[in-house]
C-alpha cells in the first residue's frame, strides 16, 4: 500500500532534508493490518539517516513530535494502533526547535 | 494561507468536535482534553490568548509594540495571532517586527528570510538590529575567534541587549516575546535546580522589566507548544525551523526532555509547574542583586560594567575568556562586591550555558 509521509519541524534533517516521501509498505508477515508502529519501525530503519533518537524514544516518537493522520492528530486514532491504509498521510512534526 | 485539504476519513471514529458537534474533531487538547475541530481550535486558541491579555493588561490603546521575531514556529504565530486580534478586538496597537541578525551564516541568514516574507504577510513593518552594527563583531567571527565553548554565552548576552537597543530605536513602549508555557515551565525547573532564586521569582512574570528600559511581555505565557505548533501547521504558517549550528544537539538539555515526558503522561503539569512557581514566595531577607547602569554603555548592569561590555572588551582586547565563568579575572573584579555576591548566591555571574537557555 502507498503511503504519503511528511517530515517537517526540522525532522526533514534527519532524513536527507527530504520533506516529502511517497513510499510502499506491507503489513509484516503474518498480520492483516498496517498499524502506526509498524510504520514508526519501517520509518526508522529505512527514512532515517542520523540521529534516530531524535526521532523515537523507546517504541512510539519521541515526546515532542506531533503525529498526524490525515489532518487529525494522532491522539484521537489511537496513537500506535492507528490502522493506517492505502493512501494515507503521515505528518510528522517536530515542536523541539527554537521559536 | 491555503488551508489543508483534508481527505475524507474513518480515522477517529469521526468523532464530532465537542464544542459545535458539527463538524470532526482534528486534535485533542492538551490543557483540556477536549477533542476539538479545526475552525472550533482557532477560535479557542485564538479568543484564550485575546483573554490572556485583556486579564493581564498586557497592551494599552495607542501603544508601540515591537515582537521580537526569529522566523521560527512562536514568533512566527505571535505576529499572526496579535495581527488578527488587533484587528478583530481594536487594541489600537502599531506593530512591528524586530529581529535580531547575529550574523551566523546558513542559519540566521535564512531565518530572516522568513521573518521578510512575515513582513508582507503580515503587513507588520520590520526592523533588524545586528550584532556586527551594535558591537563591531557577527557570531562568525566570534566563533572564529573563540570557537564553539562558551559561544552561546557571548550570542545570549549580546542577543539580550540588542532586542532592548532595537526596540529604544522603533521607539515602542513594550517588546512581546513568542515565550510559551512549555519555555515557562523548563524555565522554572531549571531555576530551580540552579537555585537561581533572582530569576526563579521573575521567570513566569508575564510582564518583566517594567524598572529597565522597555518592559518585555509574554502573550503565549499560558499556550501550549503542541498548540502553537498545530496553528502553525494548520494555518499553512511560513516558519523556520533549522537549529543553529553552532549549537547542535544543544535541544534545551535535559529539563526540556524531562517537561515533553511529563506532559505524555499528564498534559496539565506543564499548566501546574508554572503556576507552582508563580506560587514561590521569596523570603524577604534572601539578598537580590541590585540594579545599576554599566558606566561604560548605561545599560541596566548590577555590576559595575554590563555582561556584554564585558565580553566585548574580552574580544576587542584578544581575551574572550575575559567575564566568562566565576572566576575573577576581568573587570568587575572589586573584593567587597566579590563579597557581597556570594552572599546573593552568586546570581550575579553568568557561567558558560548552553544555547536554548531562554533569555527572561
Amino acid at each position: 500500500m502507498q503511503l504519503t509521509l511528511e517530515f517537517g519541524g526540522g525532522l526533514e534533517l534527519l532524513c536527507e532534508s527530504v520533506k516529502i516521501h511517497k513510499v510502499n509498505v506491507d503489513p509484516p508477515n503474518g498480520t492483516e493490518k498496517f498499524i502506526m508502529k509498524d510504520l514508526l519501525t519501517w520509518v526508522r530503519t529505512n527514512l532515517i539517516k542520523e540521529r534516530p533518537e531524535m526521532f523515537m524514544k523507546g517504541d512510539s516518537v519521541r515526546p515532542g513530535v506531533l503525529v498526524l493522520v490525515n489532518d487529525c492528530d494522532w491522539e484521537l486514532s489511537g496513537q500506535l494502533d492507528t490502522t493506517l491504509e492505502d493512501k494515507d498521510v503521515v505528518v510528522f512534526i517536530s515542536t523541539l526547535h527554537g521559536g | 494561507m491555503e488551508e489543508a485539504v483534508m481527505k475524507p476519513t474513518k480515522k477517529g471514529g469521526g468523532r464530532l468536535c465537542c464544542i459545535c458537534n458539527l463538524r470532526r474533531a482534528a486534535l485533542k487538547r492538551p490543557k483540556t482534553l477536549e477533542q476539538i475541530c479545526r475552525e472550533c481550535f482557532y477560535e479557542v486558541f485564538e479568543e484564550e490568548i485575546h483573554q490572556v491579555i485583556v486579564d493581564n493588561q498586557l497592551f494599552k490603546p495607542g501603544e508601540r509594540i515591537a515582537i521580537g521575531a526569529s522566523g521560527g514556529k512562536d514568533s512566527t504565530v505571535l505576529a499572526c495571532v496579535l495581527a488578527e486580534l488587533n484587528r478583530r478586538h481594536n487594541y489600537g496597537l502599531d506593530l512591528f517586527l524586530l529581529s535580531v541578525d547575529e550574523g551566523i551564516t546558513g542559519y540566521r541568514d535564512d531565518s530572516l528570510e522568513t521573518v521578510k516574507r512575515n513582513e508582507v504577510q503580515y503587513g507588520l513593518p520590520l526592523k533588524i538590529v545586528s550584532y556586527k552594527d551594535l558591537y563591531g563583531w557577527t557570531m562568525d567571527e566570534i566563533v572564529k575567534m573563540i570557537g564553539l565553548k562558551n559561544n552561546c554565552t557571548f550570542c545570549g548576552v549580546f542577543r539580550r541587549q540588542a532586542l532592548d537597543r532595537g526596540a529604544s530605536l522603533l521607539k515602542v513602549d513594550k517588546v512581546a516575546t513568542g515565550h510559551n508555557a512549555d519555555d515557562i515551565a523548563e524555565t522554572v525547573l531549571l531555576n530551580i535546580l540552579r537555585g537561581d532564586i533572582a530569576r526563579l521569582s521573575r521567570c513566569t512574570s508575564i510582564v518583566t522589566g517594567e524598572d529597565g528600559p522597555i518592559p518585555r511581555c509574554k502573550p503565549f505565557k499560558y499556550t501550549y507548544e503542541k498548540e502553537i505548533v498545530m496553528y502553525a501547521y494548520f494555518k499553512r504558517l511560513d516558519y523556520f525551523s533549522t537549529e543553529c549550528i553552532y549549537s547542535p544537539n544543544a535541544y534545551r538539555g535535559f529539563a526540556r526532555e524531562f517537561i515533553k515526558d511529563l506532559e505524555r503522561i499528564r498534559p496539565r503539569a506543564i499548566l501546574d509547574i508554572i503556576k507552582s512557581g508563580e506560587d514561590f514566595r521569596i523570603s524577604t531577607s534572601t539578598k537580590m542583586p541590585e540594579q545599576g547602569t554599566c558606566e561604560r554603555c548605561g545599560y541596566i548592569s548590577s555590576q559595575k560594567w554590563c555582561k556584554a561590555c564585558v565580553l566585548l572588551e574580552g574580544l576587542n582586547r584578544g581575551l574572550p575568556k575575559m567575564g566568562i565563568g566565576r572566576s575573577s579575572r576581568g573587570l568587575n573584579n572589586d573584593p567587597k562586591k566579590d563579597k557581597d555576591m556570594k552572599q546573593s548566591n552568586g546570581t550575579k555571574s553568568i557561567e558558560n550555558k548552553q544555547c536554548g537557555s531562554l533569555d527572561f
